[in-house]
This record gives structure tokens, sequence and C-alpha cells, in this order.
């Protein structure tokens, strides 16, 4: 019974798996074959194997541009996301003050808010207040959308926070502000990882915003650049693949070197209910 | 002490020189422990920047609503409802929401049961239940772009993956995507494929949440491996898959880079979700009337998505 099981299992598991691989694996390896050769052979090794696919994209400045634009955009979405919500989180959490309930509701209002809604006048304002073709316009939006949901899981972390820590803090004559340096932000790493990997993930792979934004194309995400790509080469399929094989190296990667901080960031919206 | 009070409001005023007590020692000595030094400093980034792009332009998007206009000077032809009368006749609109509702069934009754499934093979920490959460996941964390470009090459009748299928056969293969109805069937695989895995950590993490002193003394009372599932683990794990079809709903609701990038909502607008509408019609038309129109559509059933499932959650943690 129990090897019934075992058997079972593994052949269900080793199915499952091969549907979330076998077009990972197509993809890579077509990148290194011929137009004819992706013609007749779409899973097997390449007859020949041709790097030109690859040398082409990484010899542009185009593609190296366009990495760069989305790292700068995604570094400044995360390091704001984290300051503006954590300081706003901070208060919410240690201070009382009038109005604090209301406020508290007002942030959390972004929680039912689909970006689709806001798109049209969200490019409006930024057209106005000339930051179309800027980083800033996909920053900013960016991290205002994120503040909802980055808020009400700092919040609830630090509220969590031993209150003895705090109290013996103000009766030593701390101030706020380096209570929060010193005492809150270190004690919050986990959490902060959390909110710092679901930014991080969000502005490297969003796409309806910057292709709203931004048309100049050297300021486009990889995203938005990858679809122009296709664009230009949709028939030859080596070259594509071998594109979007190389932007899938940084995602994975981060998926490898920090899998528990990706996973509980991507799925945190679970852990909170 | 009452919470939304500020910490100079509850101390006593009384004149006289400042001394502790008085209004102006306490100002001082909130100014020195930096209390409204700290709240003038710390909260208006957050509320500056979500007024300035999240609450004002989705009231703005429901106030444009009602105007015809082209996003340039100011909007002044106010046309009532015509803007949500044309939404709602719009036979295109209408396959949009239509092709919304096919993928939360396919989650539904696809993607999630397979998720639940496989979440229950791999719930337990061996070596071989780790590397496989690992690939499970792995689609998920690609962009939806990448995903939508993936499959568009395996989904091509000349080159993919599809076409060397059908060539073992000996038939020519079709162009699943150029075809109305097979394109949709081929978007609905791309979501099962790209979304499982979500669906799984969600299960897995639900699963691991289930007391295991419960599983065993059944096991010891002589409860089969599927006896324990279907009576145990599964109506234990029923907030989680209340969760996770929530998570569907709303995830479809907001579904768009995956189909431009896999079919652009061809062929003949068969494809399309309800932001690649608006997207395709409102925004690259710069129709910003109409567009917003549909974009209140969809704030509207997230809200009622969102009512709906509170009105779930709050039953069921009534009943336990």
């Amino acid at each position: 019974m129990k090897s019934f099981f075992s058997y079972y299992r593994w052949l269900v598991l080793l199915l499952v798996a091969s549907f979330c691989l076998v077009p990972l694996w197509a993809t890579v390896i077509g990148g290194f074959k011929t137009t004819g050769d992706l013609r007749t052979n779409a899973l097997g090794l390449p007859r020949h194997w041709v790097v030109d696919n690859y040398i082409s994209i990484v010899s542009t400045a185009r593609f190296w541009q366009m990495l760069w634009n989305s790292t700068v955009i995604a570094g400044f979405t995360v390091v704001l996301t984290l300051l503006v919500s954590s300081l706003a989180a901070y208060t919410l959490a240690h201070m009382r003050f009038a109005g604090r309930k209301w406020i508290a509701n007002y942030l959390t209002l972004g929680l039912t808010f689909p970006f689709a809604t806001a798109v049209l006048p969200v490019f409006i304002r930024v057209r106005d207040l000339g930051l179309l073709d800027t980083y800033w316009g996909v920053i900013l939006p960016q991290v205002a959308f994120n503040l909802s949901f980055s808020i009400v899981l700092l919040r609830s972390f630090f509220a969590e926070l031993p209150k003895e820590l705090f109290e013996a803090a103000i009766m030593d004559g701390c101030s706020y502000p380096r209570i929060f340096l010193r005492i809150t932000l270190p004690l919050s790493r986990p959490i902060l990882a959390t909110v710092g990997v679901l930014a991080l993930v969000g502005s490297w792979n969003n796409f309806l915003l910057p292709l709203v934004t931004i048309n100049d194309e050297a300021v486009y995400p990889w995203p938005l650049g990858i679809m122009q790509y296709q664009g230009q080469y949709s028939i030859e399929w080596g070259k594509v693949l071998a594109f979007v094989t190389l932007t899938m190296i940084p995602a994975i990667a981060l998926y490898l070197m920090a899998q528990k901080q990706v996973i509980a960031g991507l799925t945190s919206g679970a852990v909170k209910g | 002490m009452p919470s939304n009070r500020t910490v100079i409001e509850e101390l006593p005023i009384r004149k006289g020189p400042p001394g502790k007590g008085s209004l102006k020692y306490g100002l001082r000595k909130s100014f020195q422990s930096g209390t409204l030094t700290t709240l003038l400093l710390f909260l208006p980034p957050a509320l500056v920047l979500f007024s300035l792009f999240v609450i004002l332009p989705v009231g703005e998007a429901s106030y444009y609503s009602f105007f015809n206009w082209n996003g340039y000077g100011h909007p002044n032809k106010w046309i009532d409802f015509e803007n949500y009368l044309r939404v709602f006749s719009d036979p295109v609109f209408l396959q949009s929401l239509g092709n919304n509702g096919l993928v939360i069934l396919v989650s539904a009754f696809i993607q999630v049961p397979l998720a639940l499934w496989v979440a229950l093979l791999i719930a337990d920490r061996t070596r071989s239940s780790v590397v496989f959460r690992a690939i499970f996941f792995v689609p998920y964390i690609l962009a939806d772009v990448v995903a939508g470009l993936i499959w568009r090459y395996l989904y091509d009748g000349d080159y993919g993956l599809v076409g060397t299928i059908f060539r073992w056969f000996g038939h020519d293969a079709p162009d699943v995507l150029a075809e109305v109805g097979w394109a949709t069937a081929a978007l609905l695989l791309v979501v099962v494929w790209k979304y499982f895995g979500f669906h799984m950590a969600l299960f897995i993490a639900g699963r691991q949440n289930v007391p295991n002193d419960v599983i065993e003394s059944a096991r010891i009372d002589g409860a089969s491996r599927w006896k324990i599932t279907r009576f145990i683990v599964l109506p234990l794990m029923r907030p989680v898959v209340v969760l996770s079809l929530f998570f569907s709903l709303l995830g479809s609701l907001q579904l768009f880079d995956l189909i431009i990038a896999l079919t652009g909502g061809g062929p003949l607008n068969s494809s399309h979700s309800a932001v690649s509408f608006l997207y395709t019609f409102g925004i690259r038309r710069m129709r910003v009337g109409f567009g917003s129109a549909v974009g209140v559509v969809i704030f509207i059933i997230c809200v009622l998505v969102m009512l709906f499932y509170k009105r779930i959650f709050m039953r069921e943690s009534a009943s336990r």
C-alpha cells in the first residue's frame, strides 16, 4: 500500500514538473538553434549549437540600457516603498494622535483599488507633472500603489514588537525618530525583506504602467523592450527565445538566492488573510 | 486612554509660568521627545503619494467617465451615462468580461484543485518535496510578458512544440493563436501554467498549519490516508481554499500583460480581458472618458468581490 502511494506520488509529481519545465527547456534551448532547426526540432538538443542569437543581443547597448533602466526603477521603488511605508506604519503602530484610526483606514483603502481603474488619470497626472518618459513617472505611482499593502504588513509586525522595549527607551529619553532607527527597524528585518521582495518583483515585472507613461526607447524597462524586440523579429524565434532566456536569468537568480524570502513575499497576502 | 487624541490635547492646560503640566511645557516636551516633529515628518510622504497617485485618480476616473474627452485641455463635454451605455453595449467588452469569467471558472475547477492535489503530495519536509516545490513555483516568478512570449512560441504552428507534436502524427499543425475559440483556450492553459504554483504555495502553508497530533491520532485509530485527507485535512483547509479562490477572482480581473504578449487580444478581439480591452480601446485611442468608464466597471466588480469574500470569511470564522 505504501509503495503504491509512493509510485503514484512520483508519477503525478514528475508529470506536473515536466508541465512546468518543458516550456522553459524549449525556450532556453531554442535560443541556441537556427530557424531551420527550430522548425523540425523543438524539444531536442540543437543539431549545431548557435550562440549568435545570444551574442547579437548582449553585444548591443540597447539590451544593457533597458536592464539598467529596470534596475534603477526597481531600486528606487524598493527603497522608497520601504522608507515611506515604514515611516507611516511606525507612527500608526506606536504613536497616539488625533485621527490615527482615520488615517490608518484611509491608507488601507488602496487594498481594494485595481490599478487599471486609475491608469488613465495616473497617466494624465504624470503628464501634467512633466514626468512622462522619466524614471519618476514609473517609480512614484508604483510606490503609491505599494503603500497600502506594505503599511498593513509592517504595521501589524511593528505592533507585535515587545512594548517594554519602547517604554524603556522613552524612559531613557530616547526620541521617537531614534526609537524608529535603533529599535524598530533592526528588529523588523524579516518583514522588511518580505515587503522589499514584493516591491522588487512587482517593479521588475511591471508592464502596464511603463507602457502608458514611457514612450522613449532610451527609458524603456525590459518588459517594454522585449515586446518591441519580439515585434521586430517576430519570425526569427531563435533570437526572441534567446532574448527571453536572458531576461529570465535575473528573476531565477534572485529566486535561487533568496527562495524563502521570495515565496514568503509573493504569498504574503495569504499570511495575513 | 482613548487612542484618537493628540498628546498635546491630553495635557492639562493651566495658566502660570511654564512648569510641569502646563501647555507650554507640554509642547516643548513633545518637541523634545520629537512627537510632533515625528508626526509631521513621518506621515506626509505616505499621505501625499497615496492621495496623488491612488485616491485622486480613482475619483478622477469616475468623474472623467461622464465626459467625452481625449485627454487634452479640460474635459467639458458632459455626456451623462453615454460612456457606460457604450461600454455595456459593446460586444467586445462583454466577450472580454466573459473571458474573465472563463479564467475564473478554469481556475476554480482545474487550477485550484490541481494545486491542492499537488500541495498535499509535497507538504512534508522530505528532500524530494522541497525540490518539487521549488520547481512548481518557477513559472510564477517569471514576468507575465515572458510567460506570454514563451507560449506564443510553443503554440506557433510552424515552429513551436504544438507544431512538432502534430507533425509527429503526420498532420499539419493548426495555428492555435489565430483561431477564434482556440486562442482563448490556449490562454487559459497558460494561466494554469503560470499561476498554479502560487496557489500551491498557499496550500502548502495551509497544510502545514493543520495540527499534526490530530492526524497522528486518526492514524493510530486506523484511518486510511484517503480518509484522513477527506475528513480531517480538507475540512481544516477550507479557509485557505476560499482565500485561494478569492485571489483567482482578483487576479483574473487584473489579467493584462499575459494577453498582450500571447495574443494581443486577437484574433478578431476574441481573447481580451477587461483590462486589455481598457488598454486597447480606451488608452491606445486616448478615449479617456470611455476608458475611465471601463475602469470604473472593473473597480465596482472588484469591490463587490471583496465584500462577497468578507461575508464568506466572516461566516466561516463565526461558525468556528
